[in-house]
């Protein structure tokens, strides 16, 4: 279903106002050989994109709580419904944040519980490789790709937790040490269908070797876009 | 209007000070001195004006004619870095406007700039970095450009002071929590502690940005009729006479509080700022912009008109506030954050507003350009100022400071470090080697550096450790800038002539180090207080010190800025000339890392190594140490070395290099081979003590690795030029080993490298 004159894939990429990593998700779908599409917070409308990535950042300068305020921005009514109706749709750091204030994806991310902000070149486990975003990986595949947030900590209530790890929906788990004492070392996490993923660190830093630690984001974008031409 | 104002401020109200008022009451008693004006600035404003200064006329002259905005006791030292500039077609804009701009190639063109946020830092350490960012950042885009990375060069107190532990996790969480929340990489700076700066550390913000070169704007208001906006932030409270109060006056323990002088930062708000003025320039809206910082409104409108062909007129209660209590002249003082004044033409001013609005950020037309000369500003339609605004924004007081070279400084110089007991023996050696890589000043920063997010905009190319930080500025030609920041205020206070050359030579060598090409200078100059001889000397050598260096190594100064009365009492910090260094290379994909990832690898030492250990890291970490002559300058040297880095890393010779400065030949073993994760092996060459090859600081240094495939070329290049080389070992193993000395495994200098910061400041 590629709506591209082009035949490429159509990712888009949300700009809320504070949005930081918007240009960069855009890079990094150019690079896996999509087609980018800018998408503003006060679109009433997708666009006819195929794909959605919320990026990192401070949308809404983080006030009140991280995503809370960028969840009522008009894009994201469109968008809420097409994901519940299967379109993939990736989070990022911010883009998590705004994930789980819309009830997407359960629990919460909170302060780091080391109180600092932290940036550095992380290592995950990949748990689970047949979501929307993650199928060019292999399960139990070890990548590393940046981590930088101020509050990271994977929360959600026992109950909730049992229930992810039952379902098979931890798609990422921290390895190496725990930044910032996310709850079973969860990095990142999907919906009951596998086409919404929401992570903490930031795969969109990792397509380049000249400005990442690694290329091992790259299969985030690439797996969406197979995705897409298969559908 | 107001709700309840205090009773001063309804007495103010009530007594609105008019330019009419002002001229029949002539005999009015005027607060000069509290606003921190001399009785002769005072009696000359008068002068000028022909009668006496309304109080809102009194608060612009009094906050621009501080030493923070005037320049007025430096004013005629930084002259020589305009009178000895080198010959250059690589300055687009020179100094006198928010920054320098530098053409880089390709059409593209680059400014940057150093600025000081040392004392509000002090009395509020979050607020007073971050908004050290923010007003940086600003002066970046007010030349028309996108800010694309930031570096923070600081200064404090003994690690293990508990100031120290209030000062520095604020200052670092500042520069984090307004860098990151801009969304500008920092790729660089340091961070130094010595006893000097206890009272008084040094929290500098470099900011550098890009453009094309029909981009740059300036800060000038002409044109008959043009509107003049004031747009971002609400004026508010905070930071009222912020600048003359804070940046002019030392720290008395009995002084009044000054906390609420210290501004507050909003980085959403700024990032907001930023995303509308690029698009506004996109448009091409703007006749003339100016942000605004210390000083605000006052400064903003005063240098707008000043550097302008017309007057401007002024409505200053249209100014949107954030506290409706506030007296125009307060209004004029106030140093809120995030705001922004462009000059305008009138067909232009819908789109610019709608712009505005697109990007929720507020604005409002606050005023026009007009004829004649004079700067008129009016609250509710009675005139409150009216002033010529060259008097208040460029042609302030300039004084010509007495300096003396301190009765201390011969005695100080003689007291030389070479006396001082050294180690001997390979355990000896071993101790003393792992005590320096392990002291706060030549430990591992990234318990600061982890706080910053060096990944986002995706085009940093090098950050920190690195010897100096790299952006791309072009993805498809790979054109790039580095940038490094250095100052070592103990090789400053042995001598302020040959410490400011040094400071500008390891800075012009870490850039060449990564393989650009230098440009371009911008420097941060933090001294005492110019009403001492003392630190008056210091400050007059520095100057002259870097601006024949400049002269000699081709660099000009771009701007930056000039940090004075960092004393408290009798005690001035080491003069602190921070130099930042700019730039250039064709293809980032050739950086050179300071990485010793290749196994066999071959270690060359460039340059000579003499004995030079006067303000050495040694001497500081083994004995508490300051005296003597700091390592002798050779600029001829450094300009050849840096060629030879450059061609290096064109053509493909090196793996890796790392310059050779504080702490010496062992610092950049230690950095390059953590930084790989590889150990090395090397030999003391004939001649010299395993010692003096390990700790001595001489200059014009560096260490490289040279694969085997490429040695004969790259001996056959610096033979011909003239360079000493000196193959000294090889990228070998898991240890520092130096051979018939002593050997430490990598677990153990990493332990000790990066432990240290952690310690002292917690997790």
């Amino acid at each position: 279903m590629t709506g591209s004159a082009s035949g490429l894939g159509r990712i888009g990429v949300v700009t809320f106002p504070g949005s930081l990593d918007d240009g960069d998700a855009q890079r990094a779908v150019r690079l896996a050989g999509g087609e980018p599409v800018a998408l503003w917070h006060r679109d009433k409308n997708l666009h006819q994109v195929d794909a959605v990535v919320l990026p990192g950042g401070f949308s809404y300068g983080d006030y009140l709580r991280c995503g809370a305020i960028a969840r009522f921005s008009p894009v994201m009514e469109p968008l809420l419904e097409q994901a519940r109706a299967g379109m993939p749709v990736l989070g990022i750091c911010n883009g998590f944040q705004v994930l789980c204030e819309s009830h997407l994806l359960p629990g919460a991310l909170t302060r780091n519980d080391h109180l600092h902000f932290v940036c550095r070149d992380q290592k995950l486990r990949v748990e689970r490789t047949d979501t929307a975003w993650t199928s060019d990986y292999t399960h139990g595949q070890e990548i590393t790709v940046p981590l930088k947030n101020g509050e990271g900590g994977y929360v959600a209530d026992e109950h909730t937790l049992d229930a992810l790890e039952a379902e098979g929906r931890v798609v990422f788990r921290y390895v190496g040490g725990n930044p910032n004492g996310s709850r079973r070392d969860i990095a990142g996490i999907t919906n009951e269908a596998g086409n919404v993923v929401g992570l903490m660190p930031h795969p969109e830093h990792a397509v380049e070797t000249l400005t990442g630690p690694t290329t091992d984001g790259l299969g985030f974008f690439t797996s969406a876009l197979k995705r897409l031409v298969t559908a | 209007m107001t709700p309840s104002p205090p009773p001063s401020q309804s007495a103010q109200r009530a007594a609105l000070d008019t330019v009419k008022h002002a001229t029949d009451t002539p005999a009015t008693t005027q607060p000069w001195a509290e606003l921190g004006l001399k009785e002769d600035e005072y009696t000359r404003i008068r002068e000028i004006l022909g009668r006496r200064p309304t109080g809102a006329e009194l608060a612009m002259y009094s906050v621009m004619w501080s030493e923070h905005c005037s320049y007025k006791s430096s004013k005629v030292h930084l002259k020589q870095f305009g009178e000895k500039a080198p010959e250059t077609d690589a300055l687009l804009v020179g100094i006198g406007e928010n920054a320098g701009v530098v053409d880089i190639g390709q059409n593209y063109a680059v400014t940057f700039k150093v600025e000081s946020h040392n004392h509000p830092s002090y009395i509020e350490p979050y607020q007073g970095a971050a908004t050290g960012i923010g007003g940086i950042v600003r002066d970046i885009l007010a030349m028309g450009a996108r800010p694309v990375a930031v570096m923070d060069p600081l200064r404090f107190g003994a690690a293990d002071h508990p100031d120290t532990k209030r000062v520095l996790p604020g200052v670092v969480a500042g520069i984090g929590g307004y860098g990151n929340c801009l969304g500008l990489p920092n790729i660089g700076g340091e961070a130094v502690f010595d006893d000097c700066y206890q009272g008084n550390p040094l929290v500098n913000a470099l900011c550098v940005g890009v453009m094309k070169h029909e981009d740059i704007h300036l800060a000038q208001a002409s044109g008959t009729g043009n509107k003049v906006i004031l747009y971002g932030a609400r004026t508010g409270g905070d930071g009222i006479g912020g600048v003359s109060v804070l940046a002019s006056e030392t720290f008395d323990a009995t002084g009044p509080a000054k906390r609420p002088a210290v501004q507050v930062g909003d980085p959403f708000q700024e990032k907001l700022l930023i995303e509308c003025t690029l698009e506004i320039f996109r448009e091409r809206l703007v006749a003339g912009i100016q942000d605004l910082g210390g000083a605000g409104l006052s400064c903003a409108t005063s240098e707008l008109a000043s550097a302008g062909s017309g007057g401007m007129r002024v409505e200053l209660d249209t100014v949107p506030l954030r506290d409706s209590s506030l007296s125009p002249e307060e209004i004029l003082m106030s140093e809120s954050q995030e705001r922004m004044c462009a000059v305008v033409e009138p067909d232009k001013v819908a789109r610019f507003l709608e712009i505005c609005e697109k990007w929720d950020v507020i604005a409002t037309v606050i005023g026009e350009v007009t004829e004649g000369e004079r700067l008129e500003i009016y609250w509710h339609g009675e005139q409150i100022v009216d002033v010529p605004p060259r008097t208040v924004a460029h042609e302030g007081p300039v004084y010509r400071r007495p300096y003396e070279r301190p009765s201390w400084q011969d005695s100080l110089q003689a007291d030389d470090a070479a006396a001082l007991p050294r180690p001997g023996t390979g355990d000896e050696l071993r101790a003393a080697a792992l005590a320096l890589i392990s002291s706060p000043n030549q430990a591992a920063k990234s318990w600061i550096t982890d706080q910053y997010d060096r990944y986002v905009l995706g085009n940093t190319v090098l950050a920190q450790p690195e010897d100096g930080g790299m952006i791309r500025v072009d993805a498809t030609t790979g054109l790039g800038v580095a940038v490094s920041t250095d100052g070592n205020g103990r090789y400053a206070k042995l001598d302020p002539y040959a410490g400011a050359q040094l400071a500008l030579a390891e800075s012009y060598r870490n850039v060449a180090a990564t393989g650009a090409r230098p440009l371009a200078v911008t420097d941060c100059l933090n001294f005492g207080s110019p009403e001492d001889p003392d630190a008056m000397w210091q400050f007059a050598e520095a100057c002259r010190g870097l601006a024949d260096a400049c002269l000699e190594l081709g660099t000009p100064v771009t701007g930056g800025n000039v940090s004075l009365y960092n004393q408290t009492g009798d005690a001035a910090i080491h003069p602190t000339p921070v130099v930042g260094v700019l730039g250039v290379i064709d293809d980032v994909s050739r950086r050179t890392p300071i990485a010793f990832a290749d196994e066999g690898s071959l270690l060359y030492l460039l340059g000579d190594t003499r004995e030079e250990l006067g303000g050495s890291a040694w001497s500081q970490v083994a004995h508490g140490h300051l005296g003597g002559l700091p390592p002798a300058v050779d600029l001829e040297r450094e300009r050849l070395l840096a060629d030879i880095l450059i061609a290096a890393s064109r053509d493909g010779m090196v793996d890796a290099a790392h310059d050779l400065s504080d702490g010496g030949l062992l610092q950049a073993l230690t950095e390059s081979c953590l930084k790989g994760g590889k150990g090395a092996r090397v030999v003391v060459p004939d001649g010299l003590s395993p010692f003096v090859f390990l700790f001595s600081e001489s200059q014009g240094r560096a260490l490289v690795a040279v694969p085997r495939s490429e040695e004969v070329r790259f001996n056959d290049m610096c033979s011909a030029r003239g360079l000493p080389a000196a193959r000294v070992g090889v990228v070998d193993g898991d240890a520092i080993e130096v051979q018939g000395s002593f050997s430490i495994p990598l677990d153990e200098v990493r332990a000790a490298h990066e432990a240290t910061l952690p310690e002292i400041f917690g997790r």
